[in-house]
């Protein structure tokens, strides 16, 4: 019995032991999951600064997932209705996901730091009725605009039309270089709804009722959806981008345009360092201002923001990891890095240098920050609403059976209008 | 297991040894199949179906809401429509194809020829890859600079955007698939051909009985089972297409190509709203479908046995 008593001693002693050491370790020790996509360099930047975190914060790990983009808008979504998800991600549907996120208020070193800075792009993370809650902040503001193959406008003999040119100019410019230099695409836009609205917001589509309820179909979305139908029966858009998907599948021009087949590529300042890298010596290019029409010269405004979901386990780490990126001196680190337009007003204002581009790329920069002073209220409050995605969607989906010869534009805009309701109404099902 | 034995009686032996195998189809078959059945009957964007509201047939009542089903156009959800009729266009195609073409390449593969081994093996190495290399690979063919435009543009003539006339798109699904799957067909009905006795072919052509004779005579009845295996295998797998097609032309252009399964994968993960109830309601239709094809097929080769 003696024996008994002392083994059952020497466990719980060797157990109390081994708690005394190794306890305090593993209550401190938290790992978190960041799940990332990259248009450019700015994995290998996010890891640099992540390293430097994880030196100065030995107690967490964070495990960067990166991922295509496609994930995060087809996987991360189930993962977070799930509960799932990773603690932090960097997404661009920040309305559609808002109802995931965590308010990191109460474990935030200076709130105050976030509202001053960040506080224009934080209603896209909320949800309706939201005005208080922080979870989370851009890792770039981006506005939609035009690349130019500039060599290919000069062996034409083309001129560049000027600073205000109308989307017609722009589309006789490219459509004659384009003939002229036997180049398959003149103009090509991202198959995307959020591009398509920098060309219908310029043509003067207002989007939303006086309620701020969706009514997509006016006079100046018309004149955008048949400008695009227009410039694929004239050739001067190739059907191959539009016309050869099917349903809300994205397709960029990336690889035609560094490939010196497209003469203008409605895209975005995203793409800059991507270009920058890949067009090398090439030829050249630039950005230019967006096209008028009847609404102005208005582009998309935009952006990916790191969001922190309600999910995680670890509210105070994933506070403490963001405060940290977010510091003005790491995130303008981070923007000059990976020559992202800021999205954190206190840089903004002061100015950011980009000393590792180039020259097209610094001057592409600085057309697309002049570009954002002149974004039509109209486009921030579509890019601010929470089931903008049901729209961008339904369009590309609708238009693209349209151009595909499928059906007509009328009957594409009954479709869409009757998408959107019926896609809004499923998820407000609760 | 005779302790077991002596317990339960030798009658019920086999049951203890399909339970391990029920349990585990339990979990993972049918008990996803009822979560699906849940979630066709329930809406709104929530995963856990606890957090779904009830709303009865509503997801089918919209499905099947149509003018005339012919007709996709008159349909409130047109994409499902076109992907049925696309779908169906596809395997009436895709089957027929893959049958006569196996058909064929196995008869010849099962004649004496030189090499006969090396074409075996050709034939079938296309079975080993994944779908979506297949499609990654015949894409780059078939792309504007592709390998097929540049022998066309090298021979003289004009490029053809494959992918954006819906006739050529289909046309390519089709052609892909068949090259993709072959194989594995033309496997099954070499088996079928050399079960069939030598001897049978020998007093025939001691008879001077002609070719086409003996193969429908001899080797068509006699292969039959294994036809019927090659339709319904083929036509199972033609309905479930998605992968090679989906990579391939995207469903497009317009929805073209747009297969039944590419409908309930993007209306369930591609679009936001993710629209799971829908999705769900129109999977349990097409395994519905793919359950009665799979009855008809089962009572006709009984009907050819007896």
């Amino acid at each position: 019995m003696r024996s008994v008593t002392s083994l059952i001693t020497t466990f719980a002693l060797g157990l109390a032991a081994a708690t005394a050491l190794t306890g305090p370790v593993l209550a401190q020790s938290v790992t978190l999951r960041m799940t990332w996509y990259s248009d450019g360099n700015e994995g290998e930047v996010m890891t640099d600064l992540l390293k430097r975190f994880q030196a100065e914060n030995k107690d967490i790990a964070v495990v960067l997932d990166q991922v295509p983009f496609k994930a995060i808008n087809e996987n991360l979504p189930v993962q977070l209705a799930s509960g799932q998800g990773p603690d932090i991600a960097r997404v661009t549907d920040m309305g559609g996901l808002a109802r995931y996120a965590l308010d990191m208020r109460p474990h935030l070193k200076d709130p105050a730091y976030w509202e001053a800075n960040f506080g224009p792009f934080l209603t896209w993370m909320r949800t309706a009725g939201d005005t208080k809650s922080i979870p989370g902040f851009m890792t770039q503001l981006t506005v939609t605009g035009p690349f130019v193959n500039k060599t290919l406008f000069e062996q034409a003999g083309v001129a560049l039309p000027g600073p205000k040119a109308t989307w017609d100019d722009w589309a006789k410019a490219v459509k004659s270089v384009a003939d002229k230099v036997q180049a398959p695409y003149p103009l090509a836009l991202d198959r995307s709804g959020h591009r398509f609205f920098a060309l219908a917001v310029s043509q003067g589509a207002k989007v939303f009722d006086e309620k701020g309820e969706p009514a997509v179909i006016d006079d100046g979305f018309k004149r955008a959806a048949q400008l695009v139908y227009d410039w694929h029966k004239a050739g001067i858009m190739s059907k191959e981008l539009w016309g050869s998907v099917s349903g809300t599948a994205y397709r960029g021009a990336n690889d035609e345009f560094k490939n010196a087949q497209v003469v203008m590529y409605l895209s975005g300042s995203w793409q800059t360092a991507q270009f920058a890298k890949t067009v090398g010596n090439a030829f050249d290019w630039i950005a230019v201002p967006n096209p008028c029409g009847a609404g102005g010269c208005s582009s998309m405004p935009g952006g990916a923001g790191l969001m922190a979901f309600k999910s995680t386990k670890n509210p105070e780490a994933v506070a403490k990891l963001m405060d940290y990126l977010a510091s003005e001196k790491v995130l303008g680190e981070f923007y000059s890095r990976t020559l992202f337009v800021p999205g954190h007003l206190g840089i903004a204002k002061k100015g950011i240098d980009y000393p590792g581009a180039s020259p097209e790329a610094n001057a592409a920069l600085k057309v697309f920050t002049a570009s954002a002073a002149e974004v039509a209220p109209t486009a921030y409050q579509i890019q601010g609403y929470g089931n903008s995605r049901i729209i961008f969607n339904a369009v590309i989906s609708r238009l693209g059976q349209a151009i595909a010869g499928e059906t007509n534009l009328d009957e594409a805009y009954k479709r869409i209008t009757a998408d959107v309701t019926q896609q809004i109404a499923e998820r407000n099902k609760q | 297991m005779a302790a077991v034995q002596r317990l339960i009686g030798a009658g019920r032996m086999p049951y203890v040894f399909l339970f391990p195998n029920f349990v585990f189809f339990g979990l993972f078959v049918f008990l996803p199949i009822g979560i699906n059945v849940v979630f066709s009957v329930t809406g709104g964007p929530a995963l856990f179906p606890s957090e779904r509201p009830f709303v009865g047939a509503e997801q089918y009542a919209y499905l099947f809401d149509c003018g005339s089903y012919l007709d996709p156009s008159s349909c409130r959800e047109d994409h499902f429509w076109r992907g049925v009729w696309n779908t169906a266009v596809f395997v009436l195609f895709q089957v027929g194809t893959m049958v006569l073409v196996s058909l064929v390449t196995a008869l010849v593969l099962n004649r004496p020829i030189r090499g006969r081994g090396f074409f075996r093996a050709v034939y079938f190495f296309p079975v080993l890859l994944s779908p979506v290399v297949v499609a990654l690979i015949w894409k780059w063919i078939l792309q504007r600079d592709g390998l097929l435009n540049a022998a066309i543009t090298s021979l003289g003539g004009q490029k053809i955007l494959f992918f954006v006339d819906p006739s050529w798109a289909m046309f390519w699904a089709v052609f892909v698939s068949v090259w993709a799957h072959m194989g594995f067909y033309t496997l099954i009905l070499l088996a079928g051909l050399q079960a069939i006795p030598s001897d049978l072919y020998e007093a025939a052509e001691m008879d001077r009985t002609p070719r086409w004779r003996i193969l429908r005579r001899i080797t068509l009845p006699l292969l039959w089972p294994n036809m019927i295996v090659v339709i319904v295998l083929s036509l199972i797998k033609g309905v479930q297409t998605f992968d090679e097609v989906f990579v391939l032309t995207g469903g497009g252009p317009g929805t073209a190509t747009l297969m039944v399964v590419q409908y309930i994968y993007e209306t369930a993960f591609a679009n936001q709203v993710q629209n799971f109830g829908l999705a769900a309601a129109a999977s349990v239709v097409l395994g519905l479908v793919l359950f009665a094809l799979t009855l008809a097929q089962l009572a006709a080769t009984r009907m050819k046995e007896r």
